[in-house]
């Protein structure tokens, strides 16, 4: 059992919970995940690791609750416990040589994958300009922490609720269009926004790297619930991911995959635990 | 009477119409006078050659003859001398190549149910409640295990009966390995499981659950942290896929993903548990070994209404337990040999809707002394599917040994280790389908006994 230390509710539908996973704070690196299971009933489901701190031996989580178990999750409170807790797993991010401009693009949730890889080059003394951006100003995560570690910030919304009115693309593209060099562009965020952002980097032959979630199970390479076509070639995401060039992965096929459950989910939210809680 | 010693005494089993519906499990067992009965078919030969036959040397006569003198407790503890999981191997080892082959009795008709004689009597102890057996003195030497399917269970069990501190470290929320996530609940009861896994931790041994070797904690980290000796039994989970167009398909499953999606997590049960799978009308399951056979049985009972396994050998050459094939059979599973699929294929939806395969025929046999198939040209057919199992084969979790210094791996990932399961590394053994590749729970489990006395050895012989 993995204690809920802290709960902080982000927005209406997105919530951060602080876990005590001593043996995943020590290992964890900027890119990686965990695999979690709510309870004895739950499904297995991965999130992106948004912090670690190994001295106090916690792992940050952020989420947005779209489906049945990030429900279940999100009606825990601080003081609760998850069942399971396993991580940290796959690829950590490898760093981009310093001195060149590192974009970082966050969509929505993709915020929270995001912001410990903006952190993580910061911290290696790289300046990134971040561009976040999110429906409308409610759904905008963690603005504060991503100003800390950002050189620039911009910020979008769709309704133009906050920052500027607009997507993330919007923004992007000044950027490629200025002129000056870009070492790497991160993006994270819904698969349309990861697919526009390919298509749109993809002229200007700029590397661009996505972070993908597609549907596990176990996390350690065991069932391929988790391919995805890249370059042509299927790899894992759990073990040869998350991260991957944008620019070679199919994304048509990454978004079937997603939907493959979705009526089953619409039925499993209808005779949920959660007590009409939802 | 003569006649009648010249068969096993029946099983009474699920009718396959009202089984094909549920999990329960097949067959029910042999109650005491039918067990006792069957005892009397042992004739306790002096040579007995059934022993030779079973790779963890259980007294086969001894525990049999006990039976007979309905000296049940007994009979259980001289089981257990040599096998830590009986209720296991009674349900699920491959008698009829290992102990029955050698029975003086299958020579003039069947052998002895020496598989169902081991399921009676672990049954009956687990209905009776469980001993354990006195324990020695603690050596206060530490023994780490990683994996904690049969070969990691079987070298933990053995260690603690040894009087050594061990901490089994296993990746997923549940120990059993494949006998939780892959051997279906109708052949092997996850209680059954649970039980035994009960017991080995009544003997003292911890258990780490959630924790990926390699990933949460190394095998070098496991050393700083004070442990003496370390046995690797991580077993051959890496899917296979068939390499062909089509092969991300919504609606096509590795056999690991089916399984383990129904098994580990109970997706047959679902919704009240949350993990979904979908089964459509026509599921093909390509393979024919237990792993397929369990597959095509699991879709049966998810609903399917014709199953079919694809196979591109003829029927002498599936390496399923003759008993699982037969109750595939039984149940109305399809079965289309020497047939290779070549392409699947997709509606507008993206969810596969149809396999093209070849015909085959048998040519020379292979260096496995397999008879290899070759395509008949122009042979291609096609048949609708909804759904698809990929049941070809498991290869070696690569990731303890990449991130283990020193450990030797072989050809297709498998770990070096020598007749003691000793690996490259000092302090380092090995053991299961990490070393052998995909094989039996028996096989795991004689390797992790052989690791056992090894690391026993070692570890009296450090200061
Ligand atoms: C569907 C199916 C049906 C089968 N039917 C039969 C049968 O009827 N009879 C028979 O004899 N054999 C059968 N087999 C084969 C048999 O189950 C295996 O040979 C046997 O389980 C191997 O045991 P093992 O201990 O080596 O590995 P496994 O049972 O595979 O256990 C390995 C364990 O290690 C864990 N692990 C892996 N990597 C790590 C890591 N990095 N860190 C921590 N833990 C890790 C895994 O999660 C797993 O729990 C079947 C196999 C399958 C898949
Ligand atoms: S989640 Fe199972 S292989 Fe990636």
């Amino acid at each position: 059992m993995y204690r809920l230390i802290t709960k902080k509710v982000l927005s209406s539908v997105h919530k951060l919970f602080e876990v005590d996973a001593p043996l995943v704070a020590r290992k964890a690196k900027p890119g990686q995940f965990v695999i979690l299971r709510v309870d004895d009933q739950g499904e297995r489901i991965p999130l992106t690791i948004a912090d670690a701190d190994p001295e106090r031996g916690t792992i940050t989580i952020i989420f947005q609750e779209v489906g049945l178990t990030t429900q279940y999750l999100g009606a825990k409170e601080s003081g609760e416990y998850l069942a399971d807790f396993v991580g940290p797993l796959g690829k950590p991010m490898e760093l981009p040589s310093p001195g060149g401009r590192v974009i970082a693009v966050g969509g929505g949730v993709g915020i929270a994958p995001v912001y410990p890889k903006v952190k993580a080059l910061h911290n290696a003394g790289l300046n990134v300009i971040s561009i976040i951006g999110a429906r409308t100003r409610e759904f905008l995560i963690l603005e504060d922490e991503m100003r800390a570690v950002s050189a620039e910030l911009h910020i979008c919304t769709d309704d133009g609720s906050y920052g500027q009115h607009g997507f993330v693309s919007d923004i992007l593209q000044q950027f490629l269009d200025d002129g000056k060099p870009i070492e790497e562009i991160i993006a994270v965020g819904p698969l349309p926004m990861m697919r526009v952002v390919a298509n749109q980097t993809r002229p200007y032959g700029v590397k661009t790297l996505v972070s993908l979630n597609p549907i596990m199970v176990d996390g350690t390479g065991m069932c391929g619930a988790c391919r995805v076509t890249v370059g042509g070639k299927t790899r894992f995401t759990c073990v040869d991911g998350p991260v991957f060039d944008a620019h070679q992965v199919d994304f048509d096929e990454l978004r079937a995959r997603a939907g493959m459950y979705l009526d089953k989910e619409k039925m499993a939210l209808e005779n949920c635990r959660c007590g009409g809680a939802h | 009477m003569e006649k009648e010693m010249k068969i096993k005494h029946p099983m009474r089993e699920q009718e396959p119409r009202e089984r094909k519906k549920n999990f329960n499990e097949v067959p029910f067992g042999y109650d005491e006078e039918t067990a006792v009965a069957e005892a009397e078919r042992c004739l306790q030969c002096k040579k007995e050659p059934c022993r030779q036959g079973c790779p963890v040397e259980v007294d086969i006569p001894a525990f049999i003859g006990l039976i007979k003198e309905r000296k049940f407790s007994e009979s259980i503890f001289k089981l257990k001398e040599k096998n830590n999981l009986p209720a296991i191997c009674g349900r699920v080892c491959p008698q009829e190549t290992q102990c029955e082959a050698l029975c003086l009795r299958a020579k003039k008709g069947e052998p002895v149910g020496v598989g169902r004689l081991e399921r009676f009597i672990a049954d009956w102890e687990l209905a009776h409640g469980v001993e354990i057996p006195p324990l020695p003195a603690p050596s206060g030497k530490r023994v780490a295990v990683v994996g904690s399917g049969p070969a990691g269970l079987t070298c933990a069990g053995d260690l603690a009966r040894m009087g050594h501190d061990v901490t089994i470290f296993e990746a997923f929320h549940i120990p059993g390995g494949v006998l939780v996530y892959g051997i279906p609940e109708f052949r092997l009861p996850k209680e059954i499981v649970a039980r035994e896994v009960d017991y080995i931790k009544r003997l003292g041994v911890k258990l780490e659950v959630n924790v990926v070797v390699g990933k949460t904690l190394t095998v070098d980290e496991l050393f700083d942290e004070g442990f003496q000796a370390i046995f690797i039994g991580t077993g051959a989970g890496l899917p296979q896929f068939l390499g062909v167009p089509g092969e991300n398909l919504l609606g096509v499953y590795s056999a690991n993903e089916f399984l383990t999606r129904t098994n580990l997590m109970k997706a047959y049960l679902f919704p009240l548990y949350d993990t979904p799978i979908k089964v459509g009308k026509n599921v093909a399951v390509v393979g024919a070994g237990n792993v397929a056979m369990d597959s095509a049985r699991t879709a049966l009972r998810l609903g399917a209404e014709n199953v079919y396994i694809v196979y591109r050998r003829s029927e002498k050459e599936m390496p399923a337990r003759l008993e699982e094939i037969h109750h595939a059979e039984e149940e109305g599973i399809q079965f289309n040999l020497l047939t290779n699929p070549v392409r699947l294929f997709g509606g507008d939806n993206g969810w596969v809707k149809g396999m093209e395969c070849l015909k085959m025929r048998l040519g020379d046999p292979d260096e496995s002394g397999r008879r290899s198939p070759i395509p008949i040209e122009g042979s291609e057919f096609v048949f609708e599917v909804d759904t698809v199992v990929i049941a070809v084969g498991q290869t070696p979790n690569p990731l303890v040994p990449q991130t283990t210094s020193g450990l030797k791996t072989g050809r297709k990932g498998t770990i070096e280790a020598d007749e003691n399961g000793q690996t490259s590394r000092r302090g380092v053994w090995a053991g299961g389908d990490i070393v052998t590749g995909a094989a039996t729970v028996i096989n795991a489990m004689g390797a992790g006994k052989t690791a056992a006395k090894s690391i026993d050895q070692y570890l009296n012989s450090l200061a």
